[in-house]
């Protein structure tokens, strides 16, 4: 990730000594300050999320009567307590359809874009065909095109079809904003896979659909699990592409589309809006915490979304 | 004899399970070519699902649930979770199906075009996707932001003239500065100072799990933050019961410009920072420790040593990080859509294509504006990769 540095000075080990021991000396005393200002730190980023959980636990009357910190100040007066708002934001106010629906769209938006792409990108990086330089410089290059430009033409080109409302239609949609992006990635991943692996396989007979089935998947696993979990969590948390494709009918409607409307109808109710909020954040924060590794390298590797 | 009856059982018996086999191929084909018309109706029309399961319950002589499904709407999530999962095996097979297909439809052809065929039956899905959803809608926006409406001057000139897109072109340029600004130093000083405590991954998660979560869920989170109860109710909202304890009045925070595009900016920093943490820690891990301590030798001070060793060698994990939370902030939607819809002088370019787009109608405006936020991104964008190419990123 870094800029390389040239080469590292040598340090004679004897004068380093005692500046390593000074260095320690001056870390111990800087850190109290060091801890300090990370727990405030960690603390502010954390607070807000701390409130909506308590306050999906609590009783209606005890969110409009008072903060949400004083039920850390009196956490045994029982009666404040109550899975009331889940069921009641799960059932009535169509959060479960809504979380039924996410998987609905969010699934197959993920694996349509990453197979499609794997095979392109395959093809890219070993395979022979006129015009493939200009190709893959084309492929990136649509990097650049922010979704906002795709959007008028093709509510248009769907009104045609009658794609709008669709699933189809919406995972089509999905695969199309992440390809380049997915493309790219898997280029990277794929053409420094050792050149041998190719040879033997194909002096065994493999075919190109085999090598790249047998060989290429399982090679490639994490760069692809690395795209999988970018893709997901950025379908699973989008909302604007979800309203063109999707809107906000209860047949159709995704978390997020879902919140936003319980924003605008129940904008006070909040024993339900935090309880929404976390209905909608489950996913995503297990995904985050079970898979945190692959996470980052797909955070570094998404970096360059359009 | 013995044998021979032995043979013709045998013999009888080889034709039953071919019949057998048969049948149950039979019975198999039928219920996939079932499934996969099911399937393709519900992607087709959402709203075929109740009358596919309607239809179901009258198959299997349930009526009455039928017709409360046809009267009522489907409510079982039960049976929606079926067929929710059944629609994804269609979409997710489909798409190994065609390549399949696509391998064995080359594999008919003469050995010669064969190999020719070869690469474009592993590219043309992909092609085709670019082209229908990217190329084509490019070049339709371009065409329609000087077709439409008002034509090419009257679209360009209301981007950047009209009282209401100048409130926002303001906003989006704060927001690409303090946004920017605020995410990637708390970000660095974050990463700079958690590298020197003992529980530095324990730490880094806090700041870094916002992360996972959308921004229309932060933007609950922070409206309840924000939340504002006239004065003598009790304060739920934390900003109000801190301020007002320090014995102001409660002040709606959101309906008072300029401070609500400020606070808006804070949910965007809130989110972004950890992104910016993560990358400029693992960049500062990567710088070597020798350099570090011939810089003390040679009697730099901390600061000298941060400013003049450290921050040259993360030079490159900076551009990444500060260009993708650029673009991520200009075409910032979510936030300002949800927590205000850009009302009280809140606007940003992207909800107001949004509202151009769907509310008003103004298809040429709306083109005009996605035509300007790609010409602000072009540059950033080129700068971004040409950073990761040189630091061999995605190789």
């Amino acid at each position: 990730m870094t800029a390389v540095v040239g080469e590292p000075p040598v340090v004679d080990t004897a004068i380093a000594e005692p500046t390593v021991r000074s260095a320690r000396f001056r870390r111990f005393t800087s850190n109290v300050w060091v801890r300090v200002t990370v727990f405030v730190i960690a603390f502010i980023w954390t607070v807000p999320t701390v409130g909506i959980l308590i306050s999906s636990f609590r009783d209606p009357d005890a969110i409009r009567s008072s903060g949400w910190w004083s039920a850390i100040l009196h956490p045994f007066e029982f009666s404040q307590w109550t899975l009331e708002n889940y069921s009641s934001v799960l059932t009535s106010n169509g959060m479960l359809d809504a979380f039924v629906n996410s998987l609905l769209v969010t699934i197959p938006a993920t694996v349509i874009p990453i197979t499609i792409a794997a095979f392109a990108a395959y093809a890219f990086a070993w395979m022979r065909f006129p015009g493939k330089s200009l190709l893959f410089a084309l492929v990136i290059g649509l990097l650049v095109v922010p979704l906002q430009m795709t959007l008028i033409p093709l509510l248009r080109l769907y009104g045609d079809l009658s794609l709008t409302g669709s699933f189809l239609g919406i995972w089509l949609a999905h695969t199309g904003f992440g390809l380049p992006l997915a493309i790219y990635i898997l280029y990277g991943y794929i053409s420094t896979l050792p050149k041998d692996i190719f040879e033997s396989a194909h002096i065994d007979g493999a075919s190109h659909f085999t090598t790249f089935v047998r060989l290429v998947l399982p090679l490639s696993f994490p760069a692809l699990a690395a795209f999988a979990i970018f893709q997901f969590l950025w379908v699973w948390n989008d909302l604007l592409v979800a309203l063109v494709f999707l809107g906000t009918g209860s047949d159709t409607a995704i978390l997020t589309a879902q919140l936003n409307e319980l924003v605008g109808t129940r904008g006070e109710d909040w024993h339900l809006l935090t309880a929404g909020a976390f209905v909608s954040m489950v996913v995503p924060l297990i995904v985050f915490l079970g898979l945190q590794r692959y996470f980052v390298r797909g955070l570094l590797a998404g970096s360059v979304k359009g | 004899m013995r044998n021979m009856t032995q043979k013709t059982e045998r013999r009888e018996d080889q034709v039953a399970r071919r019949v057998l086999k048969g049948l149950a191929w039979g019975l198999l084909g039928t219920a996939v070519l079932g499934l996969l018309w099911v399937g393709i109706s519900i992607l087709l029309d959402a709203d075929s699902i109740p009358r596919i399961v309607a239809g179901f319950y009258d198959l299997i002589g349930l009526g009455g649930q039928a017709d409360a499904i046809r009267d009522r709407g489907l409510q079982e999530t039960f049976s929606r979770l079926i067929i929710a999962a059944f629609a994804i095996i269609v979409g997710v097979g489909g798409v190994w199906i065609l390549f399949t297909a696509l391998n064995k439809f080359v594999d008919i052809l003469p050995y010669r075009s064969r190999a020719h065929l070869r690469p474009w039956m592993f590219l043309a899905p992909a092609l085709g996707v670019l082209a229908v959803y990217l190329i084509y809608p490019t070049i339709q926006t371009l065409r329609l932001s000087i077709t439409e409406d008002g034509g090419f001057a009257d679209n360009y000139s209301f981007v950047f003239t009209d009282p209401a897109m100048q409130i926002a072109i303001r906003n989006n340029a704060l927001w690409l500065i303090i946004g920017t600004t605020g995410s990637v130093v708390i970000g660095l000083l974050f990463a700079v100072l958690a590298d020197r405590v003992r529980r530095e991954a324990f730490a880094k998660t806090f700041v870094f799990m916002p992360l996972a979560i959308s921004m229309v869920g932060a933007s609950v989170i922070w409206r309840f933050v924000y939340a504002w109860r006239p004065e003598g109710r009790p304060q739920i909202g934390l900003q109000n019961a801190i301020y007002t304890s320090l014995g102001n009045e409660p002040v709606p925070w959101l309906q008072l410009p300029p401070g609500n595009t400020f606070f808006l900016i804070v949910i965007m920093i809130w989110l972004q920072t950890g992104f910016a943490m993560v990358i400029l820690s693992a960049a500062l891990k990567g710088v070597p420790g020798e350099i570090i301590e011939a810089g003390r030798i040679d009697g730099a001070s901390e600061p000298q040593l941060f400013f003049r060793v450290v921050l040259p060698s993360i030079r490159g994990a900076m551009i990444t990080v500060a260009t993708t939370v650029f673009i991520a902030i200009l075409k910032v939607f979510d936030i300002v859509f949800v927590m205000t819809g850009g009302r009280f002088e809140t606007e940003v370019i992207a909800n107001r294509m949004f509202n151009e787009m769907f509310k008003f109608r103004n298809f040429g405006r709306a083109s005009a504006l996605a035509v300007v936020l790609m010409l602000v991104v072009i540059p950033i964008m080129v700068v971004n990769i040409r950073n990761l190419k040189r630091q061999g990123v995605g190789q």
